[in-house]
């Protein structure tokens, strides 16, 4: 490196030589011609600094080439799989790709993926301002136009709503029991659904004044006028209990109900069959449950659930339970007795169960003993020397 | 022969930028600019253009904002009530007309003339095109002041100003961003009642600025103060509608000119 940079120079200056007498022109495109002679500097500064760069920006005319060669592709992924183009759908395009690129990796994210465009490349704002660098928002001079824009508008409907209420008053019209926003079983957005709804990033507080201006729109008697606008910024809330899956009941030879359900607690488990119109006996791996369990704490763990929904006398409970120890047969039992309780019970009723706990299997299990110490928790003698 | 090549050189380079030292000049060198940099050379297809653009500058008060408003409608307005004796600014004192019961009271007389200047900058700016910039963190009047720069059609920031929105703007904007050339401080106190970081800013970007001065205000950096009151409705409503005025007035009249260039460049 530092031979040719010498080079170079001594070329330079033996050119410089020879057309001593010569004229500027000729010598500065002799110049043109020989290596410029370069400063030593270290490695650091030829890389480029990446981290200053900021994230990649991507122009629209190549996101849109990446659409058309998309939606080309999509075309011809069809035709090779023999379906029709027209109705072909992101599923099948997944499926197609799982059977052509069969891959082994277990990182979903490091397979491939044909996907839109749009959903791998980041949502880019685009260009702010017009021709003459003026830009279109009138709040861009702030940085968070979007944020601001949207706080000017709830402003801007608070105001209406209190000219309204005026107005009503003015007519005498004026009343405190109008129609209210219901807002049970909906949440407002959470702070990462708003960064994306905005495109923007905004800061905790600005979430929180956000927030505090709505619940203040909220608080106006007139507030039903804007109801469409705040529930554009509030999400439904998934009822739990309509997950559940509750099997039918089922009948007997002689025409009665019961159900069967299983129930586990720590190793314990255990199997219960619930019949209707019986007078609340309950036999458990063929013994009366006196007998088998001497403990009042386990049986009423068995009684719990039937007391809950208040049908203590109706049923007769036959089971079966094996492992662990007492208190985690009870538990089984108790968690068996509940499910099989499901089918004879209306819907309000699942769901108090399902809050009570009654239908939660218990997750605890016996923690495992670590080397080092004598058990899971207990540690050997600490000695100070 | 280096030196002629130099003069020519700042000659040729200072013809185009005569637009740029005008929009960013002040209000006193304006006609000083205009005369001395008359270039020798001028572009040969911009006759109409720079015809459009020195017009107005040829008379006092071309779009006739002495209209707008008289002395007694400041009065009315409100706009001679200061703060009381105990937060005066020294440097207000000039703009005093005295103090009664304690309350300072401003010169109606120094501020229409102040806010004459003012408005006839404001306006000839907007006739340029250039960018006008409402700054106010009253959080009173916030939302009166963004609805006033979007009704005419430029910007504003009530807002939290962050650091370098002026000194760091390729940064905390795009690269390429173009800065305001006018800002309005429709109130030049933040709300811990010192002086808005944005005047300051401001000057080292060398952006003209025009500023409502109170009398515990700090009227130095500003090129226009206004000195008016600056916490009452009724004045910040005029003062928004004085300013809205104006940009409109000067905006359409700009519309005319470049129609009726149109129609003589046609004819």
């Amino acid at each position: 490196m530092a031979a040719s940079c010498s080079r170079g120079v001594r070329s330079l200056f033996w050119k410089y030589e020879t057309c001593k007498k010569g004229l500027c022109v000729s010598l500065s495109r002799t110049c043109l011609q020989l290596p410029v002679r370069q400063i030593c500097v270290s490695v650091s500064v030829w890389r480029k600094n990446l981290a200053a760069a900021g994230p990649k920006k991507y122009t629209e005319e190549f996101i849109k080439k990446q659409v058309e060669e998309f939606e080309i592709g999509k075309r011809h992924l069809a035709n090779m799989m023999g379906e029709d183009p027209e109705t072909f759908t992101q599923e099948d395009i997944d499926k197609s790709i799982a059977y052509l690129f069969p891959s082994g990796l277990f990182e979903k994210r490091a397979r491939p993926i044909m996907k839109h465009p749009d959903q791998i490349f980041p949502k880019q704002t685009a260009v702010q301002w017009d021709a003459d660098r003026r830009p279109f928002h009138f709040l861009f001079y702030t940085g968070k136009q979007s944020y601001y824009s949207l706080m000017h508008d709830v402003y801007e409907k608070i105001l209406a709503i209190e000219r309204h209420q005026d107005k009503m008053r003015n007519k005498g019209l004026f009343t405190s029991d109008t129609k209210q926003i219901s807002l049970t079983g909906s949440r407002w957005l959470v702070k990462e659904e708003m960064e994306e709804l905005l495109v923007e990033n905004i800061s905790d507080q600005d979430y929180m004044r956000f927030i505090q201006l709505m619940e203040r729109l909220l608080s106006m008697p007139y507030c039903s006028l804007e109801e469409e606008f705040v529930q554009k910024f509030r999400r439904q809330l998934e009822v739990q209990s309509s997950k559940q899956e509750i099997a039918p009941l089922q009948y007997d030879s002689q025409g009665i109900a019961f159900s069967v359900a299983d129930g586990r607690r720590k190793s314990a488990k255990a199997t219960i069959t619930l019949r209707d119109s019986g007078s609340g006996n309950i036999t458990i791996n063929g013994r009366n449950y006196l007998q088998y369990f001497s403990l009042l704490q386990d049986r009423e763990q068995l009684m719990f659930p039937l007391h809950f929904v208040d049908m203590l006398g109706r049923f007769d409970i036959e089971g079966s339970v094996e492992g662990s120890g007492h208190s985690s047969q009870g538990g089984a039992l108790r968690l068996a007795i509940s499910r099989a309780l499901l089918s004879f019970v209306s819907e309000g009723e699942v769901e108090k169960m399902r809050q009570a706990g009654l239908l939660t299997a218990d997750p605890r299990i016996k923690e495992r003993k670590k080397p080092g110490q004598e058990g899971a928790r207990k540690k050997f003698t600490w000695k100070k020397r | 022969m280096a030196a002629g090549i130099l003069t020519r050189v700042s000659q040729a380079l200072r013809g185009p930028r005569l637009v740029g030292a005008v929009l960013s000049g002040h209000g006193h060198t304006l006609s000083t600019a205009a005369a001395a940099a008359k270039p020798p050379a001028a572009p040969i297809d911009d006759t109409g253009e720079t015809k459009i653009l020195n017009f107005p500058l040829t008379q006092p008060d071309f779009f006739r904002l002495s209209e707008l408003y008289t002395i007694k409608d400041l009065f009315e307005a409100r706009v001679h009530l200061g703060h009381k004796k105990g937060c005066r600014h020294r440097l207000m004192e000039p703009y005093l007309f005295g103090s009664r019961l304690d309350v300072d009271i401003l010169d109606l007389d120094q501020t229409a003339e102040h806010l004459q200047r003012a408005l006839n900058f404001t306006a000839h700016v907007a006739y340029r095109g250039g960018i006008i910039l409402f700054i106010s963190r009253r959080r009173q009047f916030g939302h009166l002041v963004e609805t006033t720069a979007r009704e005419c059609g430029e910007y504003a920031h009530t807002r939290y100003w962050q650091g370098g929105l002026l000194t760091n703007a390729p940064v905390q904007y795009s690269p390429g961003v173009r800065l305001p050339d006018l800002i309005i401080f429709l109130s030049t106190l933040n709300n811990v009642f010192q002086p808005h970081v944005g005047i300051r800013d401001a000057a080292k970007m060398n952006i003209p600025t025009i500023g409502v001065v109170d009398s515990n205000c700090n009227p130095s950096l500003i090129t226009y103060p206004v000195p008016g009151n600056d916490d009452t409705p009724a004045t910040m409503e005029m003062y928004c509608r004085l300013f809205k005025m104006t940009i409109n007035r000067a905006k359409d009249k700009r519309r005319q000119m470049e129609l009726l260039r149109g129609i003589s460049a046609s004819v």
